[in-house]
């Protein structure tokens, strides 16, 4: 008899990268749901169009590189990036920012490195940073949940307003659009209100922002479920959270007519999907286990710090970019002690 | 009983551990087969040096090669039979190359040979030396896999040691030799204990035992019991691959760590697996040496897995044979369990000392080969149970980066294979680990080979100089001499020297008659050039 002759372990994998892909994407769906119920079908629309874009463009780019296609299409990460990139996004984004987010992300950020894994950034957000220094107005364009809306935008309605940017007969721009909780607050005290004055004027919601506080609920479910099935560490959501929590406790605490509290902090804007679907992504993150929770405190420091005192109403995106650029020293630092080490 | 608080290791694997399939029935001897193949090298260490010759008749047992050096092990004689040969035969490994071996031919009587050393009715009267040279002598080794020389392990410099692991634990799946061992030899398995308890006086005796092993367990309890040890203890353990590694059941047990890159007698620890002990026990108290092991022969590709106790030397093939042969559609064997085993090209190479599994597989248990590219998720580092981070070591072996490899303890990998099971992308991170390992080992041995050639030839560079040095002191001493006489003689000045006169005088006469001859000759040659025209 002959036999093949293999290297240890001699078992069928347990683990597959499309697997857990697949799984991140599952874990999206509550906050895409809760999503699409407070702003339309816009949300959907984006993910369809961006999903679509980034896997034409990772096609593409692989091609050109001669790699093989399909075994790289179908691990799902082109997917992901293109998802977290959209909920990041305005529900109504036109087609061509999209395209140039997508493009970004996929193109430039992850297959010009070398394609999934060898990204020192996170691609979704290259892409949507480009997006926001390049088209800072129509990043702004934001609407205000249905609940307090008094317009409709069915799915051909928001169809036409994705790809034509026309709006049905007695709406505009101006009509429908509404600051995010985190731009009302921010644009509030540069006006010189308090706390206090902006949250009798607008809505607050129950927590943290009329629509957005359920949103980031159904974001930290599915990140919770993550968690459980072990696809992605505590460490940074927990970093993330708690230094964003703790400092904008203390702030809070010391002028709460400047500073919102921790609760709109963490349900008001990007903290729940940064913290368990876009600061988690390994490739460009620390490995190490207190490297990925210096990883997390890092992110949520610099989130808490653009949103006290920057030019932009959330920092998530640019703490996730400044924070891969430290991920390699970190490493370096943290690395585990080694059975025997003395 | 006392309550023994455990120590645990970082990571680790909870893996179906496929023990029920070879432990239905109990474990079946096996009469020798027709020919045995017993190679020089299936231990850690020297080669042993074959002690008989083709043609030569040998019993049972008898010694038929013995150790070289201190780290090496005597191979005897399975059964009765005539030596046909001494040559390379295929071994037990990948490569399937081939390793000297002697080659027996069974008479069939199975007779045991004359002179061997009596069984020890009380192996207190022995001194630890003598038991350890009775352990040597009985050709064992580790048992577990690793083939070390036992008697090397026992030969230490203290008057005791802390704590003495005996090993039956048994972590990987499939294998089940050391289980069927401690259920049906347990009280041998003991007395084997009792002997390595006179040899190194450990101040305690821990046997580790997983808790997926109930039926070892009690048994292992009662033979204690019946045998009255003191300080010696049955602790089971939670099932978690690789609780059998030495160096996670010392950790599990004592909360020790072996020093990186060092020994367990370092912290005062030694370990035995029970296979071992069971050898140790035979080779003492019934004066058997080590010819024959239990073997689990088992997998989706056999039919009949269960275990058996084979000759050392019988073919692979034989084995599987008494396991009613292959399933349709086998397509790997391996030696030793799926996470640590290695793959073996066929099956007609002979078990070894090491060999404690024998497993054949269907295609629905091999690997895969698809590798995709890391993604750095960490699961890696999460499983591996030294505590590294694999997929850094991945990417430096990858580079051939050894310098950071190494500082990143790749020499502490003891390559079990968790972080590659586990891996999403299907890397396959052992073996970058171990090819890593063999290229710095290489180099090493390449650098110290220079450095031995650099050396001696710098030697030879200043033994050269200091020759030439030597040589020109010697010359201008002479010449210093033969300066000084000359001022001497000068100094003397006119003195008349009889010896000098009759030299001077001589010198004249023939320069006088060469002057003549010289004449003679030039008007020769004159008379000679006036005819020749």
């Amino acid at each position: 008899m002959k036999f093949q002759i293999d290297s240890s372990p001699h078992l069928p994998p347990v683990n597959d990268v499309s697997r857990l892909m697949r799984q991140v994407l599952l874990a999206l769906l509550p906050g895409i749901a809760v999503a699409s119920w407070y702003f339309g079908w816009g949300v959907l629309i984006n993910l369809v169009v961006a999903t679509l874009l980034a896997v034409g463009f990772e096609a593409l780019i692989l091609a050109i590189r001669r790699r093989p296609v399909v075994p790289v299409i179908s691990d799902y990460s082109a997917v992901v990036t293109a998802w977290l990139l959209v909920l990041a996004l305005p529900p109504l984004a036109p087609w061509w920012l999209l395209t140039i987010g997508v493009f970004f992300a996929i193109v430039v950020a992850k297959q010009l490195y070398g394609g999934l894994g060898y990204n020192p950034f996170n691609p979704a957000m290259v892409g949507y940073v480009v997006l926001l220094i390049s088209f800072p107005a129509t990043m702004t364009n934001w609407m205000a949940p249905t609940t307090l809306a008094d317009f409709h935008l069915g799915l051909s309605d928001a169809l036409r307003v994705t790809f034509t940017g026309e709006f049905p007969p007695g709406l505009d721009w101006d009509a429908i659009t509404a600051a995010t909780p985190l731009d009302t607050v921010r644009s509030g005290l540069r006006l010189g209100e308090s706390i206090s004055e902006m949250q009798d004027q607008i809505p607050f919601g129950l927590l943290a922002g009329e629509g957005w506080e359920w949103i980031s609920i159904a974001f930290l479910l599915g990140g919770l479920w993550l968690l459980w099935k072990g696809i992605i560490d505590w460490q940074v959501p927990v970093g993330l959270l708690a230094a964003l929590g703790l400092l904008s406790a203390v702030f809070s605490l010391y002028d709460p007519e400047y500073f919102s509290s921790p609760l709109y902090q963490l349900l008001g804007g990007g903290a729940m999907l940064g913290a368990f679907f876009i600061a988690t992504d390994p490739v460009s993150g620390s490995t190490t286990p207190l490297g990925r929770l210096l990883f997390g405190i890092g992110v949520g420091t610099i989130t808490f710090v653009i949103r006290s005192w920057g030019g932009y109403p959330d920092g998530i995106a640019f703490g996730v970019l400044l924070m891969n650029m430290a991920a390699p020293m970190i490493d370096e630092y943290t690395r585990p002690r080694v059975y025997g080490e003395r | 009983m006392t309550l023994h608080k455990l120590g645990h290791f970082h990571g680790g694997l909870h893996l179906d551990d496929h023990k029920a399939e070879s432990t239905g029935q109990p474990i079946e001897p096996q009469p020798p087969g027709k020919e045995l193949v017993l190679p020089l090298r299936q231990h850690i260490g020297h080669d042993a040096e074959a002690v008989v010759k083709p043609g030569d008749r040998v019993g049972k047992g008898q010694l038929i090669a013995q150790p070289f050096g201190d780290i090496s092990a005597a191979i005897h004689a399975p059964t009765s039979g005539t030596v046909v040969a001494i040559e390379g035969r295929p071994f037990p490994h990948p490569s399937g190359l081939p390793v000297e071996s002697i080659v027996i031919a069974a008479d069939g009587e199975d007779r045991w040979a004359q002179g061997l050393p009596a069984p020890v009715a009380d192996f207190r009267n022995l001194s630890a030396p003598e038991l350890t040279q009775r352990i040597r002598e009985a050709g064992i080794v580790g048992l577990g896999g690793a083939a070390f020389p036992t008697d090397a392990k026992l030969r230490i410099d203290k008057n005791s040691i802390s704590t003495l692991v005996i090993n039956g634990a048994e972590c990987e799946p499939w294998i089940t030799c050391d289980d069927m061992l401690m259920r049906e030899q347990a009280s041998g398995i003991v007395s084997g204990i009792a002997i390595l308890q006179h040899i190194l006086r450990p101040m305690e005796t821990l046997i580790g035992i997983e808790d997926n092993k109930p039926e070892a367990i009690e048994a292992m309890r009662q033979a204690l019991a019946t045998a009255r040890l003191d300080n010696t203890e049955v602790v089971v353990i939670p099932t978690l691959y690789p609780s059998g590694g030495e160096k996670q059941l010392i950790k599990i047990l004592t909360g020790k760590e072996v020093p990186s890159g060092g020994l367990p007698l370092q912290i005062g620890v030694v370990c035995q697996n029970v296979g071992t002990t069971f050898a140790i026990f035979e080779a003492i108290v019934e004066g058997k040496p080590l010819i024959e092991r239990v073997v689990t022969v088992t997998g989706d590709g056999v039919q009949q897995p269960h275990n058996l106790r084979l000759r050392i030397g019988t073919p692979i093939s034989a084995a599987i044979a008494a396991a009613g042969g292959y399933v349709e559609g086998v397509a790997e064997l391996l030696i030793g369990g799926p996470m640590m085993g290695v793959a073996l090209p066929s099956d007609e190479v002979p078990l070894i000392k090491s060999a404690n599994c024998i497993l054949a597989s269907t295609p629905a248990n091999l690997r895969r080969h698809d590798a995709h590219p890391c993604i750095r998720c960490g699961e890696c580092a999460t499983v591996c149970p030294a505590q590294l981070l694999p997929q850094q070591l991945y990417w430096y072996a990858r580079a051939k980066d050894h310098d950071k490899a190494e500082d990143h303890h790749l020499f502490d990998c003891i390559e079990c294979g968790c972080c590659d099971y586990v891996c999403p992308s299907h890397i396959p991170l052992v073996q970058y680990y171990r090819h890593a390992k063999g290229e710095i080992r290489h180099l090493r041995k390449e650098k110290e080979k220079a450095d031995r050639a650099r050396i001696r030839h710098q030697l030879r560079e200043e033994r050269l100089a200091r020759e030439k040095a030597e040589r020109a002191a010697r010359l201008a001493a002479k010449k210093a001499a033969l300066e000084k006489k000359k001022a001497a003689k000068q100094d003397a000045g006119d003195t008349p020297d009889p010896k000098k006169d009759a030299i001077a005088a001589a010198l004249e006469r023939a320069k006088a008659r060469k002057a003549a001859l010289q004449q003679e000759k030039a008007g020769k040659t004159a008379q000679e050039s006036n005819e020749s025209p």
